[in-house]
């Protein structure tokens, strides 16, 4: 062990020494869950998502099947992407394609592992139809298919429901990338898709 | 001529600023519109009371038993993949980054925005072992860019505009024709810096969170630099001070509701990155957490600047306090600006470079009733007055609060001395306030409105009526 190591947690151990024993209760009086549900759950991730100047499709899957026939250009997806969520022109990625590969395509289409209504924030877990991290980021669009029973009300219940993707790597986007850095003026696009398409797909509960 | 100290004494700095009108439009503009958008993400939140709650009980009782947390986070980091190091200063921090990259024959790393890393000074260390670093977030970019130094703990560059920043792209980046508008601006620095994270094979980041039970790391953006670095390189350091664990994963629930309305105003910022060591096949390949002491171990030991440690480095106090908005973070000469840097940077840097720290506010309590996390900032300012008092020895100001309690407490001597004030102050005195004056009173105009002593004291008026 290092002797920095052993002389910080010294430091601490001195530092708290003269503490009462015991330790500090935490408060957990917040809410755990939110009274969203059915049409009022879809239709606040829809209208959250719309706040960041995210793209919102709501269709079935005949409906689908229409507006991924509508993408041009060549995307790259997941290897284990569905079949029936391909768009006309893509390239499986098998972690074959290097970054300037991926810099080069038109666009990414994956699936989510669930998305979050309060804050209107989708999230992937590399888990099936996700890929790896880099396939959402060097792309300059990204089309994320979020079926309806993927949709949770608050993030406690997306936090406790994602302990089971861990160790995977986790990636929370709420709408394109943006910045506001020169002047407080909002301007969505950096570094990350300047385009972000949802496709909430399913009948909508009642 | 002042010394170099006392002209980075805040009273010297915030006068410089507040003469600056552009400066002051700037940062007024920019702080009231960000307050503005925090205060109506907070009120959709019924139970923001609770959450706040949350967060304060979760960083103390994290503090309360730091070293066992920090063990456990090294155990889970190490298990995972990462390799863990521990850093009693800045210094041993740089000297570990710049070995990692020197094992790598690395001459060029990429960096996300890190506050840590400012207050270190790592890039000057890296520049010294012939390392070039380059800022990503584009705020970041225009200081680097600039040789400028951060005003503003979550947007550094606020006190730039947008013409100034043109004016700066074209001559740094080279281009010949460019608009003023942000998102002109703004595509510049993407075209600039892709290729960076295309080729560069080294990343340093800091942390916001350390997931101790899991050994997962949190990193929140806005802009993908950050996905960038913790993504396309194949290593990946992250420098992380001891103070920034949270026990659990479900304890994210409660931060990843704080910070970003807090922080930006938003419902959630844009990105949050969670990893966890080594993925294989995804991400970078070797990961190194540097855990930083650099004396928060000595504010750990003070029981009440510990709080100190709470923080989640939203900016929500700066943004809402009368000191800051008017003087911009330059007055308070540290990479910690506005009521958290009055209180961190003392604790932090030491008493004796920043005593005037603070004293840069005026007790208004707004910076305590928005911090997510319940700094009590005005009983720590207090606090810390206290020590600077204890520490300053013998001085003019102790021996003027002597003189002034043995003159309240007697009328006789109270009248006498309003008497001859009344007199002293004719040549500087003017719209029943006093300008300029000499010794201790000049010290004290020089950034404050004195009200003159009235031509009648109340005493003599009282003695008229009766």
């Amino acid at each position: 062990m290092s002797a920095a190591r052993e002389e910080v947690l010294g430091r601490i151990r001195q530092a708290l020494s003269r503490d009462p024993a015991g330790e500090i209760d935490i408060a957990r009086s917040y809410r755990r869950t939110a009274a969203l549900h059915g049409a009022e759950l879809v239709d606040r991730f829809a209208e959250r998502a719309e706040a960041y100047k995210a793209t919102v499709l709501r269709v079935d899957a005949a409906g689908l099947a229409d507006a991924l026939e509508r993408l041009r250009g060549r995307f790259v997806v997941p290897d284990d992407l569905p079949e029936e969520w391909l768009p006309p022109e893509f390239i499986r990625d098998h972690r074959q394609l290097g970054h300037r590969d991926l810099d080069a395509v038109d666009g990414v289409v994956t699936g989510c592992a669930l998305a979050i209504a309060e804050t209107g924030t989708i999230v992937l877990d590399a888990g099936v139809g996700q890929g790896r991290r880099a396939i959402t980021l060097l792309p300059d669009f990204h089309v994320c298919i979020v079926p309806v029973e993927r949709i949770v009300a608050s993030v406690p219940e997306a936090v406790a429901a994602l302990r089971t993707s861990l160790p995977r790597p986790l990636t929370f986007m709420s709408g394109p990338s943006a910045t506001s850095d020169i002047e407080l003026n909002r301007v969505e696009g950096v570094h990350g898709p300047r385009r972000l398409e949802i496709i909430i797909l399913g009948e909508t509960p009642d | 001529m002042a010394s170099a100290a006392e002209r980075h004494t805040f009273p010297e700095l915030a006068k410089r600023a507040v003469a600056d009108t552009q400066l002051r439009r700037n940062i007024g503009n920019a702080t009231q519109t960000i307050r503005a958008k925090r205060a109506a993400v907070v009120a959709e939140v019924p139970d923001w009371e609770d959450l706040r709650e949350a967060g304060r009980s979760l960083k103390e009782h994290t503090l309360r038993s730091l070293d066992r947390y920090l063990v456990q986070l090294e155990e889970a980091v190490t298990k995972a993949g990462g390799q863990v190091h521990w850093a009693r200063d800045g210094a041993e921090a740089s000297r570990i980054v710049i070995e990692i990259a020197e094992r790598h024959s690395v001459k060029e790393v990429i960096k996300v925005k890190s506050i840590t890393t400012e207050e270190i000074k790592l890039n000057e260390a890296l520049e010294a072992a012939g390392i070039r670093p380059f800022e990503t977030d584009l705020a970041e970019l225009i200081i680097q860019l600039g040789d400028d130094v951060s005003s503003h703990i979550l947007v550094p560059a606020i006190h730039r505009n947008r013409a100034e920043i043109r004016e700066l792209f074209m001559r740094k980046l080279g281009l010949t024709e460019l608009s003023d508008r942000p998102s002109d601006l703004t595509a510049a620095a993407r075209t600039y810096l892709r290729e960076k994270f295309l080729t560069v094979p080294m990343a340093v980041s800091g942390a916001n969170f350390g997931i101790c039970d899991t050994g997962t790391i949190c990193v929140v953006e806005s802009e993908g630099n950050g996905r960038m670095c913790l993504t396309l390189p194949q290593v990946l350091v992250s420098v992380m001070g001891v103070e920034k664990l949270v026990p659990t994963w479900e304890d994210m629930e409660v931060f990843l509701q704080l910070l970003p309305r807090s922080s930006t105003g938003e419902r959630m910022n844009p990105y949050n990155s969670f990893w966890t060591g080594v993925m294989p096949g995804d991400g970078p390949q070797e990961f190194h957490l540097v855990l930083l002491d650099n004396r928060r171990t000595d504010v750990l030991a003070d029981r009440t600047g510990r709080q100190t440690l709470n923080c989640i480095r939203c900016s929500a106090c700066l943004n809402i306090c009368p000191v800051y908005s008017r003087t911009g973070g330059h007055a308070y000469h540290s990479e910690y600006q506005g009521p958290i840097g009055a209180i961190l940077t003392p604790q932090l840097h030491g008493m004796e470079s920043a005593a005037s720290l603070p004293y840069a506010s005026s007790l208004c309590g707004a910076c305590y009733e928005v911090c997510p996390v319940k700094i009590n900032i005005p009983e720590v300012l207090v606090h810390l007055r206290t020590r600077a008092v204890a520490q300053s020895g013998f001085t003019l100001e102790k021996l003027a609060m002597g003189a002034a309690i043995r003159m309240f407490d007697n009328p006789r001597l109270l009248e006498t001395a309003q008497k001859i004030a009344r007199v002293a102050q004719r040549p500087f005195a003017s719209d029943g306030y006093i300008t300029g004056g000499i010794g201790p009173v000049r010290q004290w105009t020089k950034a404050r409105d004195l009200p003159a002593v009235p031509s009648q004291s109340f005493r003599d008026w009282w003695r008229t009526r009766r």
